[in-house]
């Protein structure tokens, strides 16, 4: 559910980072957060165990621009990967305008990454929404781990429906601004055609 | 879907802002704020310049969020309320129409009692707006101004 403030002419949006545990959603935010000029963000907060395992969410505000005289800012989370978290994972879902899925490709990850796309699914549908019908980017992550599926197949498994997808190494940085890029695309041309939350 | 878009327009801020200038000197307040249940930031009063408004506003949403799902595992509607105590400054939460939520963070200088009582009452004045408000943004003949975008607008956002 997107905030457009006519007062302040911003429009906010908010992106979640889905996938199984340790795939590499945080590094994604932290990725994006070292790189960005300190004008266009705010602080990352992770709320995380003693052992850098999300707990509840990490939380980084980014300024993308304007546009037609609005500002434009995206609030970007993640969830907690691991599967006993599942309560805060559904909370995080709530007023998400955009989904960003984080595949492992290492082949042993392949069912945790099924079993994952599957609980986005499930969470999703209770809050009302559809994945089919919501801005949604698939990213690859882990390209450089030496036990890896070819691309061709993770896209069989994880994205039969073919939405945008990225190859990455998100500790290096490779793919992540193209996989944001696209996921805040899609969501403001969501947003053109009125669809956004509404 | 489910989630009615949240829209501000000046004439609504203008009362929102009215509330909170209000709740910040009738309560003694420090900081007073209002945000959605999604964490974005709607308004700000009292001492906000020290303070980093857009993490605590993520925080307390998040915050309200696993206190609803809390309250939802013990068959409960919601808790409307929480309080956060702290050495020099204490913290009351307070969900107003199930829909925004109004945070005010006070010293020595008043007490719970007076926060609450506030807070009641400018919790019924912001109801009745957030209502009226969302009519507003449902009625059909409400037009979003990002019809007008073009595909070169989005794209020019990530030029570098």
């Amino acid at each position: 559910m997107s905030f457009i403030n006519y007062l302040s002419r911003e429009i906010n949006c908010k992106i979640v980072y889905y996938g199984p545990g340790l795939c590499g959603k945080t590094t994604n935010l932290q990725y994006i957060y070292n790189k960005t000029n300190p004008d266009a963000k705010g602080k990352m907060i992770s709320l995380a165990t003693e052992t850098e395992r999300t707990l509840f969410f990490d939380f980084l505000p980014l300024a993308l621009g304007e546009i037609r005289g609005f500002k434009t800012r995206f609030h970007l989370y993640t969830v907690p990967g691991q599967v006993f978290y599942d309560a805060s994972r559904k909370l995080i879902l709530k007023g998400v305008d955009g989904v960003v899925f984080v595949a492992d490709s290492q082949i042993a990850r392949m069912e945790a990454n099924i079993e994952s796309m599957e609980n986005l699914r499930t969470n999703l549908a209770e809050q009302g929404y559809s994945l089919d019908k919501l801005p949604y980017v698939i990213q690859y992550n882990k390209r450089d781990m030496p036990s890896i599926a070819p691309v061709e197949e993770l896209r069989n498994l994880l994205n039969p429906q073919g939405v945008p997808d990225f190859e990455a190494i998100a500790k290096d940085g490779d793919g992540v601004f193209d996989t944001l890029k696209a996921i805040a695309k899609l969501v403001l041309t969501e947003l053109k055609r009125g669809g956004a939350g509404g | 879907m489910t989630n009615p878009q949240m829209v501000m327009y000046e004439e609504e801020f203008n009362q929102i802002q009215a509330i909170v200038d209000r709740l910040v000197r009738e309560a003694n307040a420090q900081v007073v704020f209002i945000i959605d249940k999604n964490g974005q930031l709607i308004a700000s009063a009292g001492e906000t310049d020290q303070l980093d408004t857009t993490s605590l506003a993520s925080l307390t949403a998040g915050n309200i969020a696993a206190t609803g799902g809390i309250a939802k595992l013990l068959r409960e509607n919601e808790f409307a309320a929480q309080f956060h105590e702290g050495e020099k400054s204490n913290v009351h939460i307070q969900l107003v129409g199930n829909r925004v939520i109004l945070v005010v963070i006070f010293g020595h200088n008043t007490t719970l009692g007076l926060v609450r009582l506030r807070v009641k009452k400018a919790s019924e004045q912001l109801n009745a707006i957030f209502e009226a408000l969302l009519a507003k943004v449902q009625d059909p003949a409400h037009e979003t101004p990002f019809a007008e975008i073009t595909d070169d607008d989005i794209d020019n956002l990530f030029n570098d």
